[in-house]
């Protein structure tokens, strides 16, 4: 979890309490929130997932999984608190309610419960470490501000909001056919990014170095203002990178980025993409055509996708042998669209994550689930605020089954698709995981004592 | 007499039958001559030593094996050619008890045994790769004909990634759990399918290293369990002096422990980064300054090199509040950042006591967007590094010189030229941690000072 958050820090969004009769002016307060932990923040959900089966009754259930659980909450005052562990989900609950923190983070689950970590020693047996952790991606559209003209810093629209839907297709399909993961959760962060979970058995266990690897080969963009060249292929693409280009990227980059982000139309838009050719004779010949090229006779045709189609000509056309620019094209194309991704984020186990459902402070948001099958139809500008949720609790159905409110709301859908898409696939697999493993032990013991 | 006590094993076979490569399983069952415990152990060391210089300098593979061939030549041949195989075996294990006393000399010995196994692993014939894996008990399976058929394409491609010869019809494929070979993962030299990796033969030696590095990795966590509960004791007038002795030898200061605290203050930051801080320090520096923030990976890196020039606690926290106030506010600092410089100094948490970053350790970071922290002589580009170097006062000679050596991926060398080129005198030593450069620019230039005085 990052401290920082964009400088952003003004007040602006926080309103004195609700006013007039039923009218709920926008804005994020400690009432809200309260209200929100209330009758609408999925404690039950939330403590389900993060048993991971071993709240049942089957013997092989570990009782004190849950409790060695880490979360750790921001209280409205900035007071940061950590290694809050619960045994059960009203202790949760009831402490969530209580403290109605702005924001909850999720970590590692430790060896012990972190409430006793001070009896551990740091090193040797008896060690308070973490054993068990999704593996988590962070994608934040901060990170492309060197590619991204319409916003800046956190904001976030319909034009630039695409590359976190790409990065999402990239990253699913990778995780699901290479890695051969299958209980994947996306969030939209609130604001400005997607969170990603995998929980597969086999992601939890991962070490610190595997976490690196994955993280590691899901890199490719190397570099930041210091460097020139950001992206570098010195060879043919590796089939993960091939699928993704052929798949996602180009289509995404030629059909979609060009335009809307005008790449071509101005002298330093397009200086910043001939910085990206390392060959002068190529870059002073396009630079020579698109001076003098303002207003030609190929204004029918958008000058982005003329100016592009004219520099693959001239990479492609085969007048040039030189060995950095056989991948020129898919360099550009992979620097604009390709995820970024935080590296901190993934390879540690000890890193804490935001909770999905909470509230982002800033702008009102609930973090919701994203479907990655779908993700083109998340729309950050209208993901449910806090404000709009409360609004529709007072105007809707009173009549309604009291544990389910969330239902007379927009968060309905969230949380529906949370279980049947996400939770409730993820504990049957628990459960047989549990089961089978429960079996081959007993066999174990039956061999190894019979005579 | 016996030196160590042989740990169980699982088979009985003798420990060196028919690969060189031993596996260190167990201690040898033998008689070793005191003289020998030492000078076996030396011999090696000389080994381990050599192939840490030539990492750090970013030398690559091929020159690695054939460094390691020749040092080993060089090193570790006995006079007796029947007993090679037990100075390997013997040496080993004495430098076990001399690296597994503390966290800092595992790690070392871990990662040089380790590059020493993969490339003696590397120079053996496919008969004997092929025997060490059997022994090695990994949890890889050849692939069938259909299963090369079906992926042969996509193992091609990532074949001409790295510009490798394709795969024959009669290519031996493993595949293998992801897990099991991060390192091939990492650079994406395997084509990988539903959480199976498919490993050629050559890079089969991933595999390998990758239990050998973790069997001793737990192996040298027992050894420091029974040196402490047993042996050091026992061996108090005989073996404990000289594994005491032999651990100084190499991994020379490391700057934790700064000789005197309070020597630096604040005001004199400024002077002092234009004339003593190396390039990458003097970077993060101008970074903080221009914009009154720095991302954690050049906190980290630029704070613990603060904090081993010998700048106090106190003075660090209005150092970074002064310039932190300027992008974020007092209050925010307070809040968000005064507590990891506490934590650098080991104030907080678990209380560790943090060292300042090598050339080695810094070198091998990953900046990403927004970051200034790494080696420039790395990361930057040729240009914005002849602009830095301009800066600082390098000569248009001197320059070429350490441009050349950046593209030959000798960074450590071209950070002493240039040293050598702003203080216009020689450092035969060669930077390999950025408090050495301050130090010696420091001695350097203070007689100067005080003379002037």
């Amino acid at each position: 979890m990052t401290k920082e958050e964009s400088k952003n820090g003004s007040d602006d969004m926080l309103i004195d309490g609700p006013k007039q009769g039923n009218v709920i002016p926008d804005g994020f307060n400690p009432n809200y929130l309260k209200v929100y932990y209330g009758r609408l923040f999925p404690h039950a959900d939330i403590f389900k997932w993060m048993s991971y089966g071993n709240d049942g009754r089957h013997p092989a259930c570990d009782k004190s999984y849950f409790g060695r659980r880490e979360f750790s909450f921001t209280l409205d005052n900035d007071i940061y608190l950590r290694f809050q562990s619960f045994n059960s989900e009203s202790e949760l609950e009831n402490s969530i309610k209580e403290k109605c923190p702005s924001k909850i983070d999720i970590g590692p689950v430790y060896s012990v419960d972190p409430a006793k970590r001070h009896a551990y020693a740091q090193g040797g047996d008896n060690v308070f470490a973490p054993v068990e952790r999704e593996l988590i991606f962070d994608i934040d559209i901060t990170d492309y501000d060197d590619v991204r003209y319409c916003c800046s810093g956190a904001d976030v629209c319909l034009e630039c909001w695409p590359l976190m839907t790409v990065a999402i297709k990239v990253i699913d399909t990778a995780l699901r056919d290479d890695f051969g993961f299958d209980h994947i959760l996306w969030v939209y962060s609130g604001r400005r990014g997607v969170h990603c979970w995998v929980c597969d058995g086999k992601a939890r266990r991962l070490t610190n170095e595997q976490r690196g690897a994955i993280a590691d080969y899901f890199r490719v963009y190397k570099g930041n203002e210091n460097s020139n060249k950001k992206v570098s292929f010195p060879g043919p693409l590796h089939p993960f990178l091939v699928r993704s280009y052929t798949e996602v990227l180009r289509e995404f980059f030629e059909e979609k980025l060009l335009l809307s982000q005008n790449l071509f139309s101005t002298e330093e838009r397009y200086e910043k993409i001939l910085s990206m050719i390392p060959d002068e004779s190529v870059t002073s010949e396009l630079r020579g055509k698109w001076q003098e090229n303002r207003r030609s006779s190929n204004s029918k045709e958008d000058i982005n996708f003329f100016r592009w189609e004219q520099l693959k000509n001239t990479l492609q056309s085969g007048k040039q042998k030189v060995q950095g620019l056989r991948r020129c094209v898919e360099e550009i194309v992979f620097a604009f669209t390709y995820p970024r991704l935080d590296m901190e984020v993934s390879k540690h186990r000890n890193h804490l994550l935001k909770a999905p459902f909470c509230v982002h402070p800033k702008t009102g948001r609930v973090c919701i689930p994203i479907d990655p099958k779908d993700c083109e139809e998340l729309d950050p500008t209208t993901v449910p605020t806090l404000s709009e949720l409360l609004r529709e609790l007072n105007t809707g159905d009173s009549r309604m089954d009291v544990d389910n409110e969330w239902e007379k709301t927009s968060l309905g859908k969230s949380i529906r698709f949370f279980r049947s898409s996400f939770l409730q696939p993820l504990l049957k697999s628990c459960k047989e995981e549990m089961e089978s493993g429960y079996k081959a032990k007993i066999q174990q013991t039956k061999n190894s004592l019979s005579w | 007499m016996e030196i160590v006590r042989s740990q169980r094993s699982r088979t009985n076979t003798p420990n060196d039958s028919v690969s060189t490569l031993p596996l260190y399983r167990y201690a040898p069952q033998l008689e070793v001559r005191l003289e020998d415990f030492e000078v076996f152990a030396m011999d090696r060391l000389r080994v381990l030593k050599g192939i840490s210089d030539a990492l750090a300098r970013g030398k690559r593979p091929e020159e690695m094996e054939n460094l390691v061939r020749d040092l080993w030549k060089a090193n570790m041949r006995h006079p007796e050619a029947s007993e090679d195989v037990n100075k390997d075996i013997i040496s080993h294990f004495v430098l076990r008890l001399v690296y597994c006393r503390t966290e800092d000399l595992r790690k070392w010995f871990l990662s040089m045994e380790t590059a020493l196994y993969r490339y003696r692993f590397l120079l053996g014939s496919s008969e004997a790769k092929r025997a060490l894996m059997e022994e090695f008990d990994l949890p890889c399976k050849a692939i069938s004909r259909t299963e090369f058929e079906n992926a042969k394409e996509k193992l091609e491609q990532v074949a001409r990634s790295f510009d490798q010869p394709l795969p024959t019809a009669d290519a031996i494929f493993y595949k293998v759990p992801f897990e099991e070979v991060p390192e091939l993962v990492a650079g994406r030299r395997v084509y990988i399918h539903k959480g199976h990796a498919y490993v050629a033969m050559h890079q089969v030696v991933s595999l390998v290293v990758t239990q050998f590095r973790s069997n001793l990795s737990k192996a040298l966590i027992l050894t420091n369990r029974k040196w402490t509960s047993t042996i050091r004791e026992q061996e108090r007038d005989r073996l404990t002096p000289i594994v005491e002795a032999l651990s100084m030898s190499y991994l020379g200061p490391d700057y934790s422990q700064t000789k005197e605290f309070g020597e630096i203050s604040i005001k004199d930051l400024d002077q002092l980064a234009r004339s003593s801080f190396p390039l990458c320090m003097r970077h993060l520096f101008d970074k903080l300054r221009e914009d009154h923030h720095l991302k954690h990976g050049g906190r980290m890196q630029l704070g613990l090199f603060l904090k081993g020039v010998g700048l106090r606690m106190e003075d660090a926290l209005a150092f970074w509040k002064a310039e932190f106030s300027q992008k974020v506010g007092a209050e925010r600092f307070d809040k968000e950042y005064a507590y990891s410089i506490r934590h650098n100094y080991g104030k907080e948490g678990k209380r560790t006591d943090y060292t300042p970053y090598s050339c080695q350790k810094i070198i091998s970071s990953t900046p990403g967007v927004g970051d200034h922290h790494g080696c420039p002589y790395r990361h930057f580009s040729e240009e914005n590094l002849r602009a830095a170097l301009g800066r600082m006062g390098v000569g248009s000679r001197a320059m070429e010189d350490v441009v050349d050596k950046v593209r030959n991926r000798h960074y450590q060398l071209a950070c002493t030229l240039t040293f050598e080129a702003v203080h216009s005198s020689s450092c035969d030593a060669g930077i390999n941690h950025p408090n050495q450069y301050f130090s010696d620019s420091h001695k350097i230039l203070q007689p100067k000072n005080n003379n002037a005085a």
